[in-house]
């Protein structure tokens, strides 16, 4: 938003919420990423996944910080991102799956960073000043990600046989959140409609094609799937988020209104 | 177990435009690019850098300390390799 | 090579070192010196990625945004400093494989610290004040070690570290301005770590075998005694200054010393934890080995590929 334009309820209400749906994700992925730390394939690689952990929960508060401005209360970052109920989370199914394996990491981070890295060259043309800068500055570092998990993609998958199979069975697995990345909320609606938000319908053949390009160099099938799981965007999610939330939330919920 | 281990880079950093790359240390990649890739992520955390050079350890020929003696020592008394080796008059102050 | 020849060859490798050269690694060294120094930074090596175990199990709970990306990036350079130092030891000529090996196996000890628990959110608080600050007393005094690729590496790790401990004590430093819970908090958490820190500078002088050895290679700089003194002048006012007890009731200023004299500690505690009993040594090393051997398929994958990669290029030239 320009400086000095009034917003009325409705649209700060979707704007606030436009902004979770898109904070969310790097929120719970990083926290995905951050449980990885230490105990990473080799020492370097655990450096690497750190940094995406680190640019991930960067994002995400400079995120919440203009979601806290935009509710005009006196919630913080802190608030937003620990003090919700499982229900109010918005992040896309895909980035809640857990560690299975480093297929799985590597297979969820590639499907989030494509999506991701196309989400942001259009979020850095919103009329939202606030967002488009946000969006210009971490699409530097998603474009790192993205060539991180697709070189990684490309290793596993090309690489040995046990390997391969568990980069397949990874991406076979995960491929079934991948529809929900493209659907749209009513509040996306409203801030698309608004030029604020990305159409992310748009994004969708561009995706796929991106995503089979690489499975392709990196000898993977492209799943031949018809059904999808959806619900994160309305705050139906998988059962294993409320485990990741429970470690996030622990101290905000066991030491309520204190400052750390 | 692992059958083969990643094997080691050393990587150089150039700090800034107009600085050389400077030897910053070694660590391990399968390929080249990882070795590109981590050192990005080894080395340059903290903004030290703006160029980077990885080279497979392996492929440098160091010379031997040993031979330090031959090397190195005869240029010791090459003075009149460096300016003041040479008399100028007072009244010149800078050549 | 003659025994008489290796005796001069010995003679000018101390005068070397008491001249303050550096030695490089393919300079000529006697073995102990390659075998205590492999010794030394491996085992310094090893302490950074098991440190990176406590707290780590913390960095999903952090309190807030601000404390979770500073932990991260904490815990990161932890992972970082470990390979800074494996890698300096590599160039004596042991792998980095070999070191992990002897981790594994527990052949290498690493610091014992990390063998106790990080049981509440202030713990990160004193780890990072305490652990950090006693690690940086000991670095510090490394930095001007004889061997030049350790001496690197502990001037790159000091430059790095010098946010960690200024960390863990703004933690403190906020818990004691906190309620009386967090205060609590606070408190516990020094009270759980105040003698394992004071252990970290190893056994008493009189009791160190390797310190007139270590002294004159420049490996050490200062006795174990002298560091630990150093470390306790230096944290006691910091204690004091967010009203926090030394639980030590034999801790008393000296004012002929200009020192504080302290209590004695429980140094059957400190080999018991040595000797591998302590709370955590079983954790430790599972979870090392488990990332370690659990990442054997992906290091595998990655050499496979690397080396198809190799071959395609070769084919298409040819």
């Amino acid at each position: 938003m320009k400086a000095g334009i009034p917003l009325n309820e409705t649209m700060k209400n979707n704007l606030y919420k436009y902004i979770l749906g898109i904070a969310d994700n790097s929120l719970i992925l990083g926290q995905r990423m951050g449980e990885l730390c230490g105990h990473g394939p080799s020492l370097e690689t655990d450096i690497a996944c750190t940094n995406l952990s680190l640019d991930l929960f960067g994002q995400v508060r400079s995120y919440y910080q203009y979601a806290a401005k935009i509710a005009g209360d006196d919630r913080t970052e802190d608030d937003i991102a620990m003090l919700r109920k499982e229900r109010d989370y918005l992040n896309v199914l895909l980035v809640e799956q857990p560690n299975r394996d480093f297929a799985y990491v590597i297979g969820r981070q590639f499907l989030f960073d494509v999506y991701h890295h196309l989400f942001l060259m259009e979020l850095q043309k919103s009329k939202d000043l606030t967002l488009a800068a946000i969006a210009n500055k971490s699409i530097k570092e998603v474009s790192y990600h993205l060539r991180f998990s697709t070189d990684w993609v490309k290793r596993l998958g090309d690489g040995t046989e046990e390997s391969h199979t568990r980069m397949q069975e990874a991406i076979d697995q995960l491929w079934t959140y991948t529809d929900e990345l493209f659907h749209q909320t009513e509040a996306d609606k409203e801030m698309v409609s608004e030029g604020i938000g990305v159409d992310v319908t748009k994004l969708k053949e561009e995706y796929y094609n991106k995503v089979a390009e690489v499975l392709a160099e990196a000898t993977l099938q492209v799943p031949d799937l018809k059904y999808f799981q959806k619900g994160g965007k309305q705050g139906i999610h998988t059962e294993h988020l409320g485990y990741l939330l429970a470690e996030l939330q622990y101290m905000q919920r066991a030491y309520p209104n204190m400052e750390w | 177990m692992s059958t083969k281990n990643w094997p080691l880079w050393e990587v150089f950093v150039r700090s800034k435009n107009g600085l050389e790359h400077r030897h910053f240390g070694s660590l391990h990649a399968a390929d080249a690019e990882m070795a590109l890739e981590n050192a990005r992520d080894v080395y340059t955390r903290r903004n030290e850098g703006v160029s980077i050079w990885v080279v497979e350890s392996k492929h440098i020929t160091a010379s031997n300390p040993e031979h330090n003696g031959e090397l190195f020592e005869p240029a010791q008394d090459k003075v009149y390799r460096h300016p003041t080796f040479y008399n100028l008059p007072d009244e010149i102050k800078h050549m | 090579m003659s025994e008489e020849q290796i005796k001069s060859l010995e003679n000018q490798f101390e005068a070397r070192i008491a001249r303050d050269e550096k030695i490089e690694p393919k300079d000529w060294m006697p073995e102990k010196y390659r075998q205590t120094h492999i010794r030394q930074m491996s085992q310094h090596a090893h302490s950074e990625i098991i440190g990176m175990l406590p707290e780590g199990n913390w960095i999903t709970r952090a309190p807030s945004l601000r404390r979770k990306v500073a932990l991260l990036a904490k815990v990161q350079d932890e992972g970082g400093h470990g390979l800074y130092l494996y890698s300096a030891a590599e160039t004596l000529g042991i792998s980095r494989d070999e070191m992990f090996e002897q981790l594994h196996t527990g052949k290498a000890k690493y610091s014992s610290i990390f063998n106790y628990p990080a049981l509440t959110w202030a713990d990160m608080g004193a780890i990072g004040w305490l652990v950090d600050g006693a690690a940086i007393i000991n670095q510090v005094a490394l930095c001007g070690t004889s061997y030049g690729p350790y001496a690197r590496a502990m001037v790159r790790i000091c430059k790095e570290e010098s946010f960690h401990q200024r960390q863990g004590y703004e933690i403190m430093l906020k818990l004691s301005q906190g309620t009386q819970e967090q205060r609590d908090m606070a408190q516990d958490a020094l009270n759980r770590f105040w003698w394992p820190a004071l252990m970290m500078f190893g056994p008493k002088d009189e009791d160190s075998p390797h310190t007139a050895q270590s002294m004159k290679w420049k490996l050490k700089r200062k006795t174990n005694d002298d560091l630990r003194q150093q470390f306790i002048d230096q944290t006691v006012p910091q204690a004091e200054l967010i009203g926090l007890t030394v639980p030590d009731p034999d801790l008393k200023w000296n004012e002929e010393r200009q020192s504080y004299d302290f209590g004695e500690i429980d140094w059957d505690e400190f080999w018991q934890v040595v000797k591998g009993h302590g709370p955590c040594n079983k954790e430790r090393m599972a979870a090392r080995v488990n990332a370690w051997e659990g990442g054997a398929w992906v290091r595998d994958a990655a050499m496979a590929y690397a080396e198809k990669q190799q071959e395609r290029k070769t084919k298409q030239v040819s």
